[in-house]
């Protein structure tokens, strides 16, 4: 029984690390670039939502999509005014502009709305007054949350991997993403491309960051960071630029962390969850459904 | 050359965003600062805060609490002080800097810093310096120790563990009690150290003691579980709000509902933005300061605070405020003026600080030992209805 609680807790956890890791990976993927203000991206998404729904009263669903329009929007801005113009830079350049966009945007956010930490009414709600299936008289109870979380970071997965595979918009991303140079000469516009790619990535941080407040409820202006730094190790524990690694990654690094809690110890887990991905790397340095790339010369 | 020019473009573009964030804080920060009235005849009082970063919510409310009391003392027309707050954003480096800048100012009295981190570098510095120190808030043992002319108007985090595990015994509470603390937090760890040597001293059973880090601050089904399986009937809970929320939220999902007990960093959760109070009812908590508190005193301080800055004051705030009482008491008592060095002050405060007896917000009678340390008697809070009750 505790097994089974443990297991679940993981699910939950899990399942929230890979909903912030399919963005992350998406971004990846296409414009082969670390996205580091990902998790920063995902916290105004939560407070757009938070402030929709409960300074103007705006129902739920609406929220969610108000913060989906809002992040695309941010992420459309933060790819033209701070990425853009490094197109042509090495990525170490890139990499830190991400890191310093991070920092502007939890800045902004402190000043935008304060330090002071509020708590996100969750948006999935309840039903007869439950926040979850109970189990076994009671004993057990998986909630709501986690379930539309794990049918979201499905939803979206097949979604993005039909999308990428089947339309030509999809196809013009791997085409970027496989030689930025030969897609230009080829008639893609690179540069429509890899905004596109933001937008539907920021999107994804929008519904991410909804879905990780409506679990853990504490929303501050570092409420992105610390989910986003395990989700990228998700993404890398997965294959990074994989998008069935993503949710792979995510849910079996929520199942490690718990596990590490529950029967290790809670002073070490963080440490073996860490140990485990370094192993993993070690055996399999493309994560667990990464692609080995051999470099053409 | 094209090439490395766009590079440093974008880096001094994100660069000056940030810093751009940074200034409008300043900006507001600088327009406050000057609530001191005439500089000349002013003692300068200086301190070094985290007025940006995650934990930006204690030194934001240190400076208002202070610059409160400071326009108060100074329409009394005895002593006049002017405030100056710098920010340290919760860093040792970055906090002796901004102590260096005060002294550059030429501060005469500190509040050294609100955090325990920066307050015991830069208690150091005060010791060296002779510039006396009074921290609102930094409640670590290290920032007193050793140091002859830093003081504390909050408890010593030790003093809370050992007052907590008394109260439980005294109380009856419980029998079986589990803890959750923060390891990497020195607060929470040194708190939970003195409550578990305390607790084992009086014959309280702790039967389950797990921990968790500013990483793993959000899911805490693993460590309620365990609580639960060894049939905890009383947990306690030495943190900050933030997390402690959370616990309730999640103990509250899985249907465990042992009875709470918290530190004064559990104070704010009843004003915490979004928080259904119903899952705090029944929690108590030692603090020294509630801001319900029916006391003239209390109620002028909250009502001000409310109107200038919109939101309900915390402990933080009311530790600040209590600071500049005592050193406006300290420095009419010793006849202290402006004109004085800082090493002057530095040895009137000292003995000041040694013999006086202080009224405020945040207790009655609080007198400090050479050390540094305050005594004070916390008051039992339990949350009755949305509201803080005297136990």
């Amino acid at each position: 029984m505790e097994f089974l609680f443990n297991l679940i807790s993981g699910v939950s956890l899990g399942s929230i690390y890979a909903i912030i890791a399919l963005g992350y990976t998406m971004v990846y993927g296409i414009a082969k670039m670390l996205n580091f203000a990902h998790g920063d991206v995902i916290m105004v998404g939560a407070y757009i939502c938070f402030f929709a729904t409960m300074r103007f009263g705006m129902p739920p669903l609406a929220g969610v999509l108000l913060s989906m329009a809002v992040c695309t929007l941010l992420g459309i801005i933060i790819e033209r005014m701070a990425y853009k113009p490094l197109r042509q830079a090495p990525a170490l350049a890139v990499l830190i502009t991400a890191i310093g966009m991070s920092y502007f945007l939890q800045n902004a956010a402190q000043l935008l709305w304060t330090s002071s930490p509020k708590v996100f009414q969750s948006v999935v709600g309840t039903i007869n007054g439950q926040t979850g299936i109970a189990l076994f008289d009671g004993a057990l109870s998986i909630s709501y949350v986690t379930i539309v979380t794990i049918i979201v970071c499905v939803i979206i997965m097949v979604s993005l991997v039909t999308f990428v595979n089947k339309t030509k918009t999809g196809k013009a991303m791997r085409a970027v993403s496989e030689d930025k140079g030969a897609a230009q000469l080829m008639g893609i516009n690179v540069n429509t491309t890899i905004s596109l790619t933001f937008a539907i990535g920021s999107a994804l941080a929008a519904i991410a960051g909804v879905l990780l407040c409506s679990a853990y409820p504490t929303l501050v202006p570092t409420t992105g960071a610390m989910p986003g730094i395990k989700a990228f190790t998700a993404a890398v524990f997965g294959g990074i630029g994989s998008i069935p690694g993503a949710l792979i990654g995510g849910i079996l690094l929520g199942i490690i962390e718990i596990f590490a809690k529950a029967y290790i110890s809670t002073q070490l887990s963080d440490a073996i969850v860490f140990a485990v991905l370094i192993v993993v790397l070690l055996v399999k340095p493309t994560g667990l459904l990464g692609k080995k790339v051999s470099e053409k010369v | 050359m094209k090439l490395r020019k766009k590079i440093a473009l974008g880096l001094v573009l994100t660069m000056g965003l940030t810093m751009f964030a940074g200034c409008g804080g300043n900006d507001a920060q600088q327009d406050a600062e000057q609530t001191g009235g005439d500089a000349a005849a002013a003692i300068k009082v200086g301190g070094t805060g985290p007025l940006t970063g995650g934990a930006s919510i204690y030194g934001l409310a240190v400076q208002r609490g202070a610059e409160i009391a400071v326009e108060e003392v100074n329409a009394l027309g005895g002593v006049q002080f002017e405030l100056k707050m710098e920010d340290d954003a919760h860093d040792a480096e970055k906090a002796v800097n901004a102590y260096n800048a005060l002294k550059d100012w030429g501060m005469q009295l500190s509040l050294n810093s609100v955090t325990t981190t920066p307050g015991i570098a830069t208690s150091e510095l005060n010791n060296e310096d002779r510039i006396f120190g009074l921290t609102p808030s930094a409640s670590g043992t290290k920032v007193t120790e050793g140091k002859d002319n830093v003081f504390q108007m909050c408890f010593a985090d030790p003093n809370q563990g050992s007052a907590s595990a008394k109260y439980i015994s005294e109380q009856q509470l419980g029998s079986k009690i589990a803890v959750i603390y923060k390891n990497d937090d020195a607060y929470s760890s040194g708190i939970y150290e003195k409550f578990k040597a305390e607790a084992n001293a009086l014959g309280l059973a702790i039967v389950s003691e797990t921990t968790f880090t500013t990483d793993s601050q959000n899911d805490f089904s693993v460590q309620l579980q365990d609580a639960k399986n060894a049939g905890a009937d009383l947990l306690f809970l030495p943190m900050y709000y933030d997390a402690a929320s959370l616990i309730l939220n999640q103990a509250n999902a899985m249907g465990y509902a042992p009875k709470f007990f918290g530190v004064d960093g559990m104070d704010g959760i009843l004003t915490l933005e979004g928080f259904d109070t119903s899952l705090a009812e029944g929690v108590m908590l030692l603090t020294p300061f509630s801001a319900d508190a029916e006391d003239e005193l209390t109620k002028n301080f909250v009502a001000k605070y409310q109107d200038k800055y919109g939101e309900v004051p915390n402990q933080f705030a009311a530790d600040a405020y209590d600071c500049i009482y005592a050193l406006h008491q300290a420095c009419t008592a010793a006849g202290a003026t402006a004109d004085m060095s800082a090493e002057e002050l530095n040895d009137l405060m000292v003995e000041q600080f040694t013999t006086m007896t202080f009224d405020g917000l945040t207790g009655t009678g609080a007198t400090w030992s050479a050390d540094g340390q305050i005594t004070k008697d916390p008051k039992g809070m339990v949350i009755q209805n949305g509201a803080y009750v005297g136990m």
